[in-house]
């Protein structure tokens, strides 16, 4: 048996993901508001950039209006284009 | 008739009755040109994101107006003229976007505070 082949009583759960959900269907949120800055941040990175949907759970109807949202809250200088520590 | 929303930055160097003054100005035009203000909103000074035209800060002002499709195109042709605006955005608003906005005037409940906790 190899060494290093540690061999665990009980198998390891594989860690659950918990399964993601589109919060605006979820929540019945019809218009995401480009003015909204705090709320935008959470479809963000740290560099400001915008998060894939499978991170964040959007469903595609919802992604482009976030998307939308952010790129016309860049214009009006309410979000920063690239940034770094956003947070 | 459409809803609109129209967004300004203004150089910070204006001082404020010059800033009034631009807001009377522009929300002049909407009323002549037959539309109608449903609500206006001065933010005042804030810090831009990033400096524009050379500027870290601007003076931010939200209108939501009413008014004929083609009176868009004169109100951009005014704002591109004037010097004291450095940025503009007027966004069409569909009929959920003019609720939202009604709602958070009369501090109703958006859906968004559940969600930022969320």
């Amino acid at each position: 048996m190899a060494k290093n082949e540690i061999k665990y009583l009980t198998a390891i759960k594989a860690e659950k993901r918990e399964k993601k959900f589109c919060r605006f269907k979820k929540y019945g949120i019809r218009y995401i508001d480009y003015k909204d800055v705090e709320f935008l941040k959470k479809f963000l990175n740290e560099q400001g950039k915008l998060l894939p949907r499978r991170l964040s759970g959007n469903s595609l109807k919802y992604q482009r209006k976030v998307s939308d949202a952010v790129k016309k809250a860049r214009q009006m200088a309410l979000l920063p284009y690239v940034t770094d520590l956003l947070k | 008739m459409n809803n609109y929303e129209l967004m300004v930055i203004f150089t910070p160097v204006l001082s404020d009755d010059e800033f009034k003054a631009g807001l009377k100005k522009y929300a002049k035009l909407v009323t002549d040109a037959g539309g109608s203000i449903v609500a206006e909103n001065p933010w005042g000074l804030k810090s831009l994101a990033y400096p524009i035209d050379k500027k870290t800060t601007g003076l931010y002002w939200v209108m939501e107006f009413t008014a004929a499709p083609d009176f868009i195109e004169t109100l951009k042709i005014q704002m591109l003229r004037d010097e004291a605006v450095l940025r503009h955005l007027c966004t069409k608003l569909d009929k959920y976007a003019v609720v939202y906005n009604a709602r958070k005037k009369s501090g109703a409940k958006t859906g968004t505070e559940k969600l930022t906790e969320a």
